[in-house]
């Protein structure tokens, strides 16, 4: 009798589903409704400046979402053993070893691509997602939640990041990933069809325009008012 | 929960040893492909001022190796044109000066590497001669290799490149639309003073009639300023080494 009671309790606490319904959520949170960019308005220095063009921007995006998902897991692996008077600065050695880490697989694989974005990669550190989701959610929450949630902050971090290099690099360099859909415009209607690119974009000023529009058409559709 | 000073401390420590070993770690196997990695972009740099970037880039790592072993030959050359095997019991290749730390030293004791441009299939003849450049333009330094055709005197190409000038302004140079305006202009001029190539102000008009000057870029006059310094300079410091081929070439036309 006494060990069917045993079993019994065992089963008491069924563990939730790989993907509940809140754990989707930790996901699809971050991308619209409290979109690091767009709401909460961090990581707005890299925003401006890796995204004149998609192929940098894509290969920044991914160094985010390494380093932020890798973070949130590291901290919350450590979360019960972390002296909180000292936990700043174990995040932040966290947090630099890991941007260390891709700026150094960088170098070795994709040069190029090192030499491009170069300062802009250690500037993670600096990009208040990180921290931001350390402090604020991996800091108390299991690594498997924690991992979802710095995914899903990423996540709305780089579609932010390549819409506004999407319509830069367009608008700016007539091209969409280095291939120039302009030329092929003006090759399908003729020269009188040539479109002229815009100056503008290429420039800081042109992602924050961009940045704007996005942010506009966002609330105009969610109805977010800022308190 | 309030922990102890003592735990603190072997938390940091611990931290601190085990995140130093992963770093060092990857350093250690990741250190030749970056080496490799560096190797092949200067060798894309002074490939680029003789043959187009679209070239360069369509070829994979190896036949970029390749086409360098193949067609460029070099050597170190001092202020007077000199040419120089060891330095202080070292031996010295073209491939190992560091231009930017040779930078910091007075003009008269750097080591100048020429890189030499041959012929497809003969690695006697010259097609051009390839100058490192070094200098600093708004904000940081930029660099560049020049070449120069066997007449010493033509511009065949020139590549450039920069440590953070202003996207869309100063970092103009490394576009080919910039670098092309240098081909086909002089460094002599017709009472045989090196005058080099100078970058003008503004930009849209046509200099296309006069073979010291290029077209400038609209809003990085400084940089544009810092690029004809650059020129300026280096090819003032391989003035002798350029002397002397000049020389030996119209030795060879005499007889």
């Amino acid at each position: 009798m006494s060990a069917e009671t045993v079993e019994k309790a065992i089963e008491k606490k069924p563990s939730e589903a790989l993907l509940s319904k809140r754990r989707k959520k930790l996901i699809s949170d971050p991308l619209v409704d409290d979109n690091p960019i767009t709401i909460q308005v961090l990581g707005i220095c890299s925003a401006l400046a890796v995204t004149t063009q998609m192929k940098p921007t894509l290969v920044m995006a991914i160094s985010v979402i390494f380093v932020v998902v890798m973070a949130n897991l590291t901290i919350s692996l450590l979360r019960n053993t972390i002296p909180s008077r000292v936990r700043i600065i174990v995040q932040l050695a966290v947090v630099a070893t890991l941007v260390t880490l891709v700026s150094e697989i960088l170098r070795a694989f994709a040069y190029d691509m090192y030499k491009e974005l170069s300062v802009f990669v250690g500037l993670i550190i600096t990009n208040c997602i990180v921290m931001g989701r350390l402090e604020a959610f991996a800091l108390g929450n299991k690594p498997y939640d924690s991992i979802l949630d710095g995914f899903g902050s990423a996540l709305g971090y780089s579609w932010i990041i390549l819409t506004v290099a999407f319509f830069r690099e367009l608008w700016g360099s007539g091209s969409v990933f280095g291939i120039p859909v302009f030329d092929y415009v003006s090759g399908i209607f003729g020269d009188d069809f040539s479109l002229a690119t815009n100056g503008l974009m290429v420039s800081p000023v042109g992602a924050f325009i961009i940045l704007g529009l996005i942010i506009w058409v966002q609330r105009t559709k969610t109805g977010y008012v800022e308190h | 929960m309030q922990q102890s000073n003592a735990y603190i401390i072997t938390f940091s420590v611990i931290l601190t040893v085990v995140l130093g070993l992963l770093l060092s770690g990857t350093s250690q196997v990741l250190g030749p492909m970056q080496r490799e990695a560096e190797a092949l972009d200067k060798k894309k740099q002074i490939l680029g001022a003789v043959i187009s970037g679209d070239e360069i880039d369509a070829m994979s790592p190896e036949e970029v190796n390749a086409f360098y072993t193949n067609r460029i030959s070099s050597t170190v050359v001092d202020i007077n044109g000199q040419e120089v095997k060891e330095q202080g019991g070292v031996a010295v290749s073209a491939e190992t000066v560091d231009i930017a730390k040779n930078y910091k030293k007075p003009a008269d004791q750097r080591l100048y590497p020429v890189f030499i441009f041959h012929k497809e299939g003969d690695s006697e003849a010259v097609e051009s001669y390839i100058f490192p450049l070094y200098g600093a333009g708004l904000w940081d330094a930029i660099w560049g290799y020049l070449a120069l055709d066997t007449d010493m005197n033509t511009v065949g190409g020139i590549t450039m490149a920069h440590a953070g000038e202003t996207p869309g302004l100063g970092a103009r140079i490394t576009e080919p639309g910039v670098q092309e305006r240098y081909v086909g202009k002089e460094i002599f001029n017709e009472s045989g003073e090196l005058v080099a190539v100078s970058m003008q102000k503004g930009e849209g008009k046509d200099y296309s009639d006069n073979p010291h000057q290029v077209d400038g870029m609209s809003g990085a006059t400084i940089t544009g300023n810092g690029v004809n310094t650059m020129l300026q300079n280096y090819l003032g410091h391989y003035k002798a080494y350029i002397e002397s081929k000049k020389g030996s070439k119209a030795m060879a036309a005499a007889f």
